[in-house]
């Protein structure tokens, strides 16, 4: 037992070392942070160091970077020469079937480092660095648009490596549509980030969050004309494949690579306008959601 | 500038039917060291989880620094340092890295925060160690490197959960000495949850926790003088054999785990008699002492606190 150091019936006068101390501690008023907008600044920074330790955290974990790219290279090729022999579209026989395959790939790229990423809330919340998030002044808007801009940033390093086999798949870089294409990339993530995120504050366990994954998510990745063509599927299917959001963003993402193939595959109802305003709509309510449930009133911690 | 920098108001939070802080009212004055005592599952926790603002309360208040604030409000926020049973770092990123985030969370920039940083984790004397991943770093390391960063933005109040739980003796002696030193210097005042009773020695004041109920708040000394004089502790495997012998003369004996404790007046005097009166060869080991804070709870509920681990 360690002798104690202050008696309890006098509170200690500020001695010489404490009054030294410079203002930004005890003699900053309550009201100073309203005043000087200081909070807005607060959960920019917040924003900003959440992104770059998400960033750091993924280039440095080399396992990562790798398998979240050898996976789908891999699914690519597996299946797309495995179903390229059986392949034909109507109309488009000379879209050989890795080509078609191809934009589905990078929508699935998205999609698995978009979710990934934010999965990694349901640990860090409880026992990892969220907890020192949570408690600092800033805004838990400023945590959700942190943890989701930071899956954003890391699913369009990895989308922007995949594109570069476009070569292989006969595109060409001169021929995409490249505003159209950042554009469709840049809200399909946001979207999913953020849903990743408002499934992993509600679910708060990892085996949920692979239900989720498996049950919802793959099966929308299928129906979303990634695989096969939304002309011919039965008419159950093709209802779920135009209410799905992920159809719009393969569909904006086919149209960006190669608007002649799109043309010669696709429907004529589909329309760059309708495309755009989908996936924006989509990243719009899924981070809604996720403020959302990050916010919400009887929280748990 | 009134004299509680922190006091809670009636606080009360129930999950479904269990009440976990049932009116939980404290006032933490300013500079010293107050310490939440009780076993697990008291409500010392919830109520760390219902100041830092990770759980709503369902009534009470929290009133720092005179002004009554919620445990969400920024302004108050800003003036905790919050250290987690869990490290709160980031294993992947170094410890200056992780130093730098906590800066960056409380509005700290540039050569400001640099500075804070150089003064903390030489403060915590990690300064050498900063460039490695803190997936490398000890137990104690940590909890030294989480002190600092919550640190940096000059807190009025640091609050931490267990701060002994899963480290080692001298790690945990260690970090004491810093805290206390902390106290001394910076008039830095600590609330802190634990419970173990050596912790629990270092504080100048207590507030016992049982079943989410407030039982005793004073210093831990005056918290001993209510035990009666002195504790004798007998250890045997026949308890069962020796537990009516004891019952039958000290109406104060108490059963815990493995052990019968026995507050008395004048131990020393007692030993002989009661040991005199067991059979021979069952007492494993018999032991005198002054009150522990475990006494005093064994005292105030009738439990250990390791008893409802």
């Amino acid at each position: 037992m360690t002798e104690q150091v202050l008696t309890l019936e006098t509170p200690a006068a500020p001695t010489p070392a404490h009054a030294e101390r410079p203002s930004t501690g005890s003699r900053r008023p309550f009201d100073k942070l309203r005043a000087d907008g200081g909070l807005w600044r607060l959960n920019w920074a917040t924003v900003s160091v959440l992104v770059v330790r998400d960033l750091k955290r993924f280039f440095r974990q080399k396992s990562r970077v790798i398998g979240a790219l050898v996976q789908p290279v891999i699914f690519w090729l597996v299946i797309g020469s495995g179903l390229g022999a059986s392949f034909r579209i109507p109309g488009a026989e000379q879209v050989s079937y890795v080509q078609y395959f191809f934009p589905g790939i990078v929508m699935l790229v998205v999609l698995f480092t978009s979710i990934f990423t934010t999965m990694s809330v349901i640990e860090d919340r409880h026992k990892g660095f969220l907890q020192a998030v949570l408690v600092a002044p800033s805004s838990r808007v400023a945590l959700v648009l942190g943890k989701t801009l930071g899956g954003v940033a890391i699913a369009l390093c990895q989308a922007a490596l995949f594109l570069t086999l476009m070569f292989f798949a006969g595109y060409h870089p001169r021929t995409v549509d490249w505003p159209l294409c950042v554009a469709i990339l840049l809200f399909a993530s946001i979207g999913l980030s953020s849903f990743g995120f408002a499934i992993a504050w509600w679910l708060d366990s990892t085996q949920g969050y692979h239900v989720v994954m498996s049950v919802l998510l793959l099966p929308l990745w299928i129906l979303s004309g990634a695989m096969f063509p939304l002309r011919g599927a039965s008419p159950i299917i093709g209802w779920l494949m135009r209410g799905n959001p992920m159809a719009y963003i393969v569909s904006g993402l086919r149209r960006a690579l190669s608007a002649e193939q799109f043309s010669a595959i696709s429907e004529a109802s589909s329309s760059v306008t309708l495309e755009l305003t989908v996936v924006i709509g989509f990243a719009a309510v899924a981070l809604a959601l996720a403020v959302f449930s990050c916010t919400g009133k009887r929280r748990k911690p | 500038m009134s004299e509680m920098l922190l006091e809670l108001d009636s606080l009360r939070r129930s999950f479904g039917k269990r009440v976990a802080v049932d009116n939980l009212s404290l006032s933490i004055r300013r500079g010293e060291i107050f310490g939440l005592l009780g076993p697990n599952g008291a409500g010392k926790s919830t109520a760390f989880h219902l100041l830092t603002g990770l759980l709503a309360a369902d009534s009470g208040q929290v009133i720092f620094d005179g002004v009554a604030l919620s445990p969400t409000d920024p302004r108050l926020r800003r003036r905790l340092g919050v250290v987690f049973q869990e490290p709160s770092l980031d294993d992947k990123l170094t410890g200056l890295e992780n130093l730098q985030l906590g800066a960056a969370l409380y509005g700290l920039r540039g050569r400001h925060a640099a500075k804070r940083i150089a003064e903390m984790s030489a403060l915590v004397e990690l300064t050498d160690r900063l460039h490695d991943p803190v997936e490398q770093y000890s137990g104690g390391m940590k909890r030294r490197l989480e002190i600092a960063r919550v640190l940096l933005h000059r807190p009025d109040m640091l609050i931490l959960d267990e701060p002994g739980r899963g480290i080692d003796q001298p790690t945990q002696r260690r970090i004491w000495e810093q805290l206390i030193e902390l106290n001394r210097r910076e008039k830095l005042t600590v609330l802190l949850t634990t419970h173990q009773p050596d912790e629990a020695e270092h504080c100048h004041r207590l507030a016992i926790l049982d079943e989410g109920r407030l039982i005793a708040c004073d210093s831990p000394d005056a918290l001993k003088r209510c035990v009666g004089g002195d504790v004798i502790a007998l250890e045997s495997e026949h308890l069962d054999q020796i537990w009516p012998i004891v019952q039958r003369d000290f109406s104060t004996a108490r059963r815990i785990e493995n052990q019968i404790v026995v507050e008395v007046p004048r131990g020393h005097e007692v030993i002989p008699r009661l040991v005199e009166k067991l059979p021979a060869g069952v007492l494993r080991s018999v032991e005198l002492r002054r009150p522990t804070l475990g006494d005093v709870f064994l005292h105030l509920t009738g439990r250990g606190l390791g008893a409802t681990a």
